[in-house]
């Protein structure tokens, strides 16, 4: 603690600390690279988060170029067949789990606690816990490109028997099998958190018929994380058996039947395709009011839609194992809850469309891609109904045509709900606005780009041309298609290099944005930009829907209520900040460090399982050393006093 | 957080600072153990599909289970519930004395389960020759009890800390070193126990009752005997009447969010036992 009182965030020292403090070690630096090692705000969470997302989606992205310039000829040689089953791997698993996943945890973290009117989530460390996590997941999971065994390419599915040791003999998929591992942690992790944060930590008055949709929409996701991850988590353990000790669960000679393995991924896959667009769905429910100048069309609707999405989701896993044999019965079932949960979709399209009707529509960049979104997204969401019929089904299974359509979902929907909410969101974030000029310039040409990349592989499918094959011959008419759908790639690739270059400039240079850019409804827009640490000088109480368009026109009732509560909460101790911590750091470490140890491990385990088995304790010791040096440094924090001006006027330790 | 003694009792089902009165930790636990759920549902399920489905030579269930042995250990885990339930009561009283004795005897419990646990899958893999790799009751069997197993394990570890967490010193001198060495004194004494504990039933196993049988494990492990003593020396040391502690009303939620967990693992065992072991006697 004493350290801490040094910086001029917390200002002087007036009173001794009441007691001692037990920490081996309180970090306190505000700027550099400790103060990223070891924040727990969740802003800079967030834009950690949201800084590792953006880079591995330029490495997922580089490796779909290269899948597509591959493709873009009849029997192309740029790629070896091996190299095209890592590459077709490794983007599905980046793409899903290092760039949209953490994209919209980033959002989370950085929005879901100033739209609730929250001073922070309701554990810091535990969040720093997550990302540290998730960026150790990333590691491994990308490991393999440095080493000799390569990186993982039994496809992002990881199908059974495919990943046997028999099949894969290398530690390629045991990086996939431990890199998703420690993902599935983080995400559970967060989304406990999220949980706890949005059911407990709302400011007065915010009930959960107000939160914003994207609050509700994290909510639901953050359930739908905690529900579906365990079964994934189990599969991969049972996996990791297998390869590791030599288990039975998918051997076939032993009694295993590898269609569990479809069982139990898709439990956790088809959710995890909500994961995906939920949040998206909550990004474009905040854009289209707010440039529409309407408060959105249907709310309950909308959140009791996301809601039972969020449960059918969990009825519909077989459809994508419609060609497996499951039997009649099942099929039918299967079909039907995959056609029911089209209709809460399709409602949440109606009410957006509500939202627009009559609305006086501000065409700014975020709003040009929630549009964008809302056209895309429809058209995936058709081809998706398609695939509900199990007999047409069976002619799509594993071809362009389903390539085509999860690709108009992820990219036409969260990819450009997500660019959206960047555009949206980046004058709170910087205090800087993206130029309208090049922001929709970037979005027409991404726009362009995807439809040409995308659109003909409809075609394609239904020409019968199958997924995941690293070549074609030139006599089955498909070449045209795939060399249209390559220059579509490329300028989507242009339409991204545009984007990213002028969030860049912009971050450096751009025009400055005052408070509020937008005019927007939802309280983040209340507080200034950037967001100072403590968020809210005042937490605010909630009148209504659209907390902050309440205020906006209830002046001066909110300033005097805000007055009172300001009074209160300084009588009271001021404003309570957590300390930072390293502890979570650690403990990411740590686990960093076991799973590479168990990554080496062989069922046959004679060689070198001394340092196998090393390495794997020492990393648990540290991670152990790390959560309980965590629990015991405690989840103390000290006081902010504010003065008029909202400056730190003086500062008290906590216990 | 002193102050509660002066302001009078706190109520422990209501946290204001909170939108819903749950407090924080709690709320955790319940969503935590609500993904946990579908963890050992996932497990659970495979193993009773592929028990619909045994290759020829998979080991028979009936032939191997010992239901009068798991019968005991799962009334052992039921009582240490109990107990985990008075710990919880205990310090929500703020009475610190009684909930130290009812968290050793929730370790005691769980200790002894654990130790049950040993003795069975000792058992299967030496006398009924069923392993984790040669057959796929194996598999499923080892991999989903074995999970609860680590899931019991962690929970006496976790009663452990917060055991020692308990002696927390207010004035806090010497607190690392403390800390770890009776950390350190608490998980050997469970671990000696439980080997001396479980040499001993083999010992007699083998060689039927007698002193001589007894002798004769005494002087094989007489380095775990006198490891165990040291242990328990050493926890009677540490639990001498010292200054004044930093434990009290306040810390019972963390109690209480520990108990969940103890009582979710428990829950647990009884559909496993249930689902695994009983359903093959129908």
């Amino acid at each position: 603690m004493d350290a801490t009182v040094k910086s001029h965030f917390i200002g002087k020292e007036d009173k001794a600390p009441a007691k001692p403090s037990f920490v081996l070690w309180r970090p306190s630096a505000k700027t550099g690279l400790m103060s990223w090692l070891t924040t727990v705000d969740h802003k800079k969470i967030g834009f950690l988060y949201g800084s590792f997302a953006l880079f591995f989606f330029l490495v997922g992205g580089v490796e779909a170029l290269l899948i597509r310039l591959q493709l873009m000829h009849p029997n192309n040689t740029l790629l070896t067949a091996q190299q095209y089953n890592t590459l077709f791997t490794m983007h599905g698993t980046t793409m899903i789990f290092l760039a949209v996943m953490p994209l919209g945890a980033a959002f989370f973290n950085f929005i879901m606690p100033l739209q609730i009117g929250a001073r922070d989530v309701a554990f810091p460390r535990l969040n720093a816990f997550s990302l540290w996590t998730f960026v150790a997941g990333a590691i491994i999971l990308n490991i393999g490109w440095f080493l000799p065994d390569g990186a993982p390419d039994a496809g992002w599915f990881g199908y059974a028997p495919l990943t046997s040791k028999l099949y894969n003999p290398t530690h390629a998929t045991d990086f996939w099998i431990l890199g998703l591992q420690l993902l599935g942690v983080a995400s559970i992790a967060a989304a406990l958190n999220f949980i706890v944060t949005i059911i407990n930590l709302r400011a007065p008055g915010m009930t959960m018929m107000r939160l914003p949709v994207f609050t509700w929409m994290t909510l639901i996701t953050s359930f739908l994380i905690i529900l579906s991850f365990p079964a994934i988590t189990i599969a991969l353990v049972e996996v990791m058996f297998d390869r590791q000790f030599g288990t039975n669960f998918f051997e076939v000679s032993n009694g295993g039947m590898p269609i569990l393995w479809q069982h139990l991924f898709w439990i956790f896959g088809h959710p995890e395709v909500y994961i995906l667009i939920l949040p998206a769905m909550g990004i474009v429910s905040e854009i289209l009011p707010t440039f529409s100048r309407k408060p959105l069309f249907g709310y309950p609707i909308v959140v009791f839609s996301g809601a039972s999405i969020g449960f059918l989701g969990f009825t519909v896993w077989s459809h994508h194992m419609f060609t497996t044999g499951m039997g009649t019965v099942a099929t039918k079932a299967f079909a039907l809850a995959t056609m029911a949960i089209a209709v809460p979709t399709g409602v949440k399209i109606f009410n957006w469309i509500g939202t627009l009707w009559g609305g006086h529509l501000k065409m700014r960049t975020p709003m040009m891609f929630a549009l964008g979104f809302i056209w895309m997204f429809m058209i995936g969401g058709f081809s998706g109904v398609m695939h509900s019929a199990a007999p047409a089904d069976a002619q799509q299974q594993d071809s362009y045509f389903v390539v085509a359509h999860f690709h108009y979902v992820l990219i036409g929907g969260s990819i450009f709900a997500l660019l959206g909410g960047i555009h949206y969101w980046f004058p709170l974030m910087f205090g800087r606005r993206v130029s309208e000029f090049w922001g929709k310039l970037s979005f027409w040409v991404i726009f362009t780009g995807f439809n040409i990349t995308f659109f003909p592989m409809h075609f394609l499918g239904l020409n019968g041309m199958p997924r995941r094959t690293f070549t074609y011959d030139g006599n089955m008419g498909w070449s045209t298609a795939n060399f249209i759908a390559t220059i579509g790639a490329l300028i989507l690739g242009v339409g991204i290099a545009i984007y990213f270059s002028v969030v860049i400039y912009t971050y450096f240079k751009g025009e400055k944005a005052g408070e509020d850019t937008w005019d927007g409804r939802t309280l983040e827009w209340s507080i200034p930009s950037p967001v100072p640490e403590y968020n809210f000088a005042v937490i605010p109480t909630v009148h209504a829907r659209d907390a902050f368009w309440y205020e906006k026109h209830h002046q001066d009732e909110i300033a005097k209520e805000k007055a009172e509560h300001h009074q209160a909460e300084a009588s009271h101790g001021g404003i309570h900040m957590p300390f930072q911590s390293i502890y979570p750091l650690v403990a990411s470490i740590g686990i960093l460090i076991a799973a590479i140890g168990i990554t080496a491990f062989d069922s046959n385990s004679a060689p070198g399982i001394h340092w196998k088995l090393g390495l794997a304790l020492t990393g648990g010791t540290i991670m152990f050393l790390g959560i309980y040096l965590w629990a015991l440094e405690g989840a103390e924090g000290y006081h902010l006093h504010l003065d008029d001006d909202g400056h730190d006027a003086s500062s008290q330790p906590k216990h | 957080m002193t102050s509660q003694a002066a302001t009078g009792a706190i109520d422990h089902h209501h946290d204001h600072t909170t939108s819903t009165g749950i407090p924080n930790k709690k709320l955790l636990m319940w969503a935590f153990l609500a993904s946990d759920c579908m963890f050992f549902g996932t497990l659970i399920s495979t193993h009773l599909i592929y028990r619909l489905h045994p290759p020829a030579g998979n080991p028979v269930p009936r032939q191997i289970f010992d239901i009068p042995l798991t019968s005991f250990s799962t009334f052992i885990l039921l009582m240490s519930s109990l107990m985990m339930a008075l710990a919880v009561n205990a310090i929500q009283k703020g009475n610190l004395k009684s909930m130290r004795f009812s968290l050793l005897t929730t370790i005691l419990f769980g200790a002894i389960f654990l130790g049950c646990q040993v003795f069975e899958f000792n058992n299967f893999v030496f006398e009924h020759h069923m392993t984790i790799t040669n057959s796929i009751l194996g598999t499923t069997f080892f991999t989903l009890t074995g999970t609860h197993g680590t899931h019991v394990a962690i929970g006496v570890l976790w009663l452990g800390l917060m055991y020692v967490r308990s002696y927390k010193s207010a004035t806090g001198e010497g607190l690392w070193l403390t800390t770890a060495l009776h950390v350190v004194a608490l998980v050997a004494a469970v671990l000696l126990s439980m080997k001396l504990v479980l040499s001993v039933v083999w010992g007699l196993q083998a060689h039927g009752f007698s002193g001589a049988t007894l002798a004769g494990v005494a002087s094989a492990q007489w380095l775990v005997i006198v490891g165990a003593l040291i242990a328990y020396s050493a926890l009677r040391w540490f639990a001498r009447p010292a200054g004044p502690v930093q434990f009290d009303q306040s810390n019972a939620v963390d109690v209480e969010s520990m108990g969940l967990y103890w009582h979710f693992v428990d829950i647990v065992w009884i559909v496993i036992f249930t689902a695994v072991y009983l359903l093959e006697y129908l």
